[in-house]
C-alpha cells in the first residue's frame, strides 16, 4: 500500500510542471495561436525563478523569495510571449516559426544572463530556501489517501487549482467562449463583436506566463538553481500533452499525469530487487516507452481548433 | 545586366539580407549594453571562420550538419509533417556507423560505406516509424518523435555501455580506422581540419532535395499531401505511403549526419545526457531557408558558419558565444515576420523609386 501511494505521491511531483506548461499550451492553441514555443517559456520561467529566489535569499527574505521567484517568473517570462504574440498576431509570422525562435532566444538570452550576472558562471548559485512539501494539516493524516494526495509542493496544489480555474472559464464564462469562437471560427466570432486579435494577445501573452510556472516548479522544487541543462525538452513533453489531451484542460492534465506516473513508476520499481538485473537505461526510457504504447493503445483522433495556425485576416472567408 | 540585378530586388532575396544585417547590429546592441566590444567580437568571429585553413575546414565541418538537418526538417514540412525528431534519428545513424565501424571486420573503402549505410538505413527506419504510427494510428508526428528522441537516447546509451564500451571514460569504443570517412590528403592539406566525404554527400543530397520535390512523380504527391491531404486522398493518392517514404527519406538525412559525426568527425560517441540538439538547429535552418533545396544551404550555411564562429567570439573578444544564437534567432525572426523587415525599409524604398 505504501508503494502504491508514493507512486501517487511521486506521480503529482514530476506531472506539475507538464501540466503548468500544457495548460500555457493549450490557452494559446485555444485562441487559434500554435505554441511552440513552451520549451522556451519553460527556460525562460526557471531562470528568472532562479535568479529572483536568488536575490531574495540573499536580501534576507527566507521563505518568501520562492514564492517571489514564482511571481517573478510569471510576470517577466510575458517579455517572450509578447513576442511570440507580436510576430504571429501583429505581423502574421508563421507560427511554428515564431515559436522556434522564441525557444532560440530564450535558451541564448537566459543563459547569456546568467554568464552576465554571475561572471562567467555557467549556471546560477544554489538556492538553500525552496519549496518543500507542505502537509495539509488533518487530511493528510488520513492513511494512504493523505500521504498521497495532501502532502506535496505548493505549485502543485497551485497547478491542479490553475485546471479547475482554467476549465471554469473556458466552458463556462463568456469569455470562455469568446477564446474557444476565436481559435474555432474568427471571421464568425468577428461578426457578433468578439475583439479577435485582441482576445488572441490577451491569450498567447498568459500562455507564457502559465508556461514558464512550469519552468519555476523545476527549479524550486527539484534543482535548486538554473543551468543550461535543467530544462531539456520538458516543453516539448507538455506541447504532446496538450495534443494528446484533445486541447481540454482536464485532459492536458490527465496527459501530463500519465507522464509524471510513467516517471514515478521508474523510481518506485528500482526499489525491488529484480530492478538491479534491468539496466539502467531501461528505466529511463519507460515513461517514454509507456507513453506511446498507451497512445498506440488509445482510440480516436484529436481534433485541432479549427482555426490552429491561421492568422485572422478581415474579409478572409 | 538588368536581370541580374533584378535578383536582388527581388523581395524574397531583400528580406533576409536586410534581416541578417539588423540581426546582427540588435546583436552589436546587446553587447554594447552588456559592456563588450562589438567590433571586437564581430572582428574575431570572421577571423576564426576565414582566419587559417584549419579554420575554413572546420568550419565546413560544421556547416554539413546543418544543412543535412534542414533537409530532413524541410522534406517532412513539405509533406505537412513537422519532424522534431531529427535529433533522434541522428542518434540511430550514429549507432548503427558505431556498430558497422566497430564490430565489423572489412576492407577499407567498403567498411565505410557499409557502415555509412547502415547507419543512414537505421535513421530511416526510426524516421519510416514515426510516418508508420502516423498513417496507422493517427498519432501526431510531433509526440511520436519527441518521444522516440527519448528513446533513441536511452537505447544507444544501452548499446554502447553493454557492446561497446570504453573502460574508465562516458563514451564509445573507437571505430576502426578501415571505416573512417576522413579525407586525409585534404584533411593534411587543411591543417588537420576534420574534412570528411560526409561534405560531398551532403552537396548530393541538395541536388537530391532538389530533383526528388521538384522532378518526380513521387515528389509530387509529397507536395499535394502537404498542401491538402483530403485532395491528394481523393485523387487516388496513397496517403499513407507518402508519409511513411517521406519520413524514411528526413530519416535518412538525419542518419547520414548522424555516420558522418561517428565515422568522418569524432570516431566515437560520447554518453550525454541530452540529445545533441542539432535536429532542433535544422527545424532554423528549414524555416530560414524556406524549404527549398538553395534556401536550406544557404541558411544552413549562414548559421553554420556563425555558430562556428562565435567559438572564436569567446576566445577572442570573451563575448559569450550566446550573443550568436540570439543574432541567428532575431534573423529568424525577421524572415518569419518580414513586416517587421518593411518597417525598416519602407523609407528607403519609397526614397529609390523617387530617384527612379
Amino acid at each position: 500500500m505504501d508503494i502504491i501511494s508514493n507512486l501517487i505521491n511521486g506521480t503529482l511531483v514530476f506531472s506539475t510542471a507538464f501540466i503548468f506548461a500544457a495548460l500555457g499550451g493549450l490557452i494559446s492553441e485555444r485562441s487559434g495561436v500554435i505554441n511552440i514555443g513552451l520549451e522556451g517559456f519553460m527556460v525562460s520561467g526557471a531562470f528568472f525563478s532562479a535568479v529572483i529566489a536568488y536575490y531574495a535569499e540573499s536580501a534576507g527574505l527566507g521563505g518568501l523569495s520562492p514564492w517571489l521567484g514564482v511571481i517573478g517568473a510569471f510576470v517577466f517570462s510575458a517579455v517572450f510571449s509578447s513576442i511570440h504574440a507580436i510576430a504571429t498576431i501583429g505581423f502574421k509570422a508563421n507560427q511554428v516559426v515564431s515559436g522556434v525562435v522564441v525557444n532560440i532566444l530564450a535558451a541564448s538570452s537566459t543563459f547569456f544572463l546568467v554568464k552576465l550576472i554571475f561572471e562567467g558562471s555557467a549556471e546560477s548559485p544554489l538556492l538553500t530556501t525552496v519549496f518543500h512539501k507542505f502537509r495539509i494539516p488533518f487530511l493528510s493524516d488520513i492513511p494512504f489517501i493523505g500521504n498521497a494526495f495532501f502532502n506535496n509542493y505548493p505549485t502543485t496544489y497551485i497547478a491542479i487549482g490553475f485546471v479547475i480555474l482554467i476549465y471554469f472559464i473556458i466552458y463556462k464564462t463568456s469569455t470562455g467562449l469568446r477564446l474557444r469562437a476565436v481559435g474555432e471560427h474568427p471571421g464568425a466570432a468577428d461578426t457578433v463583436g468578439v475583439k479577435v486579435n485582441r482576445m488572441r494577445y490577451m491569450a498567447v501573452i498568459l500562455s507564457g506566463s502559465i508556461a514558464a510556472l512550469g519552468g519555476a516548479t523545476i527549479v524550486l522544487t527539484s534543482n535548486g538553481n538554473f543551468a543550461f541543462n535543467t530544462i531539456s525538452g520538458q516543453g516539448y513533453i507538455a506541447l504532446a500533452a496538450v495534443i494528446f489531451g484533445k486541447w481540454n484542460p482536464v485532459g492536458a492534465m490527465l496527459a501530463s499525469l500519465f507522464f509524471g506516473l510513467a516517471q514515478a513508476v521508474k523510481d518506485q520499481l528500482q526499489i525491488f530487487e529484480f530492478a538491479a538485473r534491468i539496466p539502467n537505461e531501461f528505466f529511463y526510457m519507460l515513461p517514454y516507452v509507456l507513453t506511446m504504447l498507451v497512445l498506440i493503445g488509445a482510440v480516436g483522433k484529436a481534433r485541432a481548433p479549427k482555426a490552429l495556425g491561421e492568422p485572422y485576416e478581415v474579409g478572409k472567408r | 545586366m538588368n536581370k541580374f540585378m533584378s535578383i536582388f530586388r527581388r523581395e524574397s532575396a531583400v528580406i533576409p539580407v536586410v534581416s541578417i544585417i539588423i540581426g546582427l547590429l540588435l546583436g552589436a546592441l546587446i553587447m554594447l549594453i552588456g559592456g563588450y566590444d562589438p567590433l571586437l567580437a564581430y572582428d574575431s568571429l570572421i577571423t576564426k571562420i576565414f582566419g587559417t585553413s584549419y579554420d575554413i575546414g572546420e568550419a565546413l565541418r560544421s556547416i554539413v550538419p546543418l544543412v543535412m538537418c534542414g533537409l530532413a526538417v524541410a522534406i517532412a514540412f513539405r509533406a505537412g509533417l513537422f519532424n522534431i525528431g531529427v535529433d533522434g534519428q541522428i542518434i540511430m545513424g550514429s549507432l548503427g556507423a558505431l556498430i558497422v565501424g566497430t564490430k565489423l571486420s572489412l576492407p577499407p573503402l567498403l567498411h565505410a560505406l557499409v557502415a555509412v549505410v547502415f547507419g543512414a538505413i537505421l535513421g530511416g527506419l526510426w524516421g519510416a516509424l514515426i510516418g508508420y504510427i502516423k498513417a496507422k494510428r493517427g498519432i501526431n508526428e510531433v509526440i511520436t518523435s519527441i518521444l522516440f528522441n527519448f528513446i533513441a537516447l536511452y537505447l544507444s546509451h544501452y548499446f554502447i555501455r553493454t557492446f561497446m564500451p570504453q573502460a574508465g571514460t562516458q563514451r564509445s569504443a573507437m571505430i576502426q580506422e578501415s571505416a573512417s570517412i576522413q579525407i586525409g590528403w585534404l584533411s593534411q592539406l587543411m591543417g588537420g581540419a576534420r574534412i570528411h566525404w560526409g561534405f560531398l554527400l551532403t552537396i548530393l543530397a541538395v541536388i537530391f532535395y532538389h530533383i526528388y520535390l521538384n522532378r518526380t512523380k513521387w515528389g509530387y504527391e509529397l507536395r499535394a499531401v502537404g498542401l491538402n491531404p483530403d485532395a491528394a486522398e481523393y485523387s487516388g493518392m496513397k496517403v499513407p505511403n507518402v508519409l511513411v517514404r517521406t519520413m524514411f527519406i528526413s530519416g535518412v538525412f538525419g542518419g547520414l549526419v548522424g555516420t558522418f559525426e561517428v565515422l568522418g568527425v569524432f570516431k566515437y560517441i560520447a554518453i550525454n545526457s541530452v540529445t545533441s540538439g542539432l535536429g532542433f538547429d535544422g527545424i532554423a535552418v528549414a524555416l530560414l531557408g524556406g524549404n527549398t533545396a538553395l534556401g536550406v544551404l544557404l541558411a544552413g550555411t549562414l548559421i553554420g558558419a556563425l555558430t562556428y564562429g562565435s567559438q572564436g567570439m569567446s576566445f577572442g573578444a570573451e563575448v559569450p558565444g550566446e550573443i550568436i544564437r540570439m543574432v541567428i534567432g532575431f534573423i529568424i525572426f525577421f524572415v518569419a515576420a518580414p513586416g517587421i523587415v518593411r518597417l525598416f525599409f519602407r523609407p528607403l524604398t519609397n526614397k529609390m523609386k523617387k530617384k527612379v
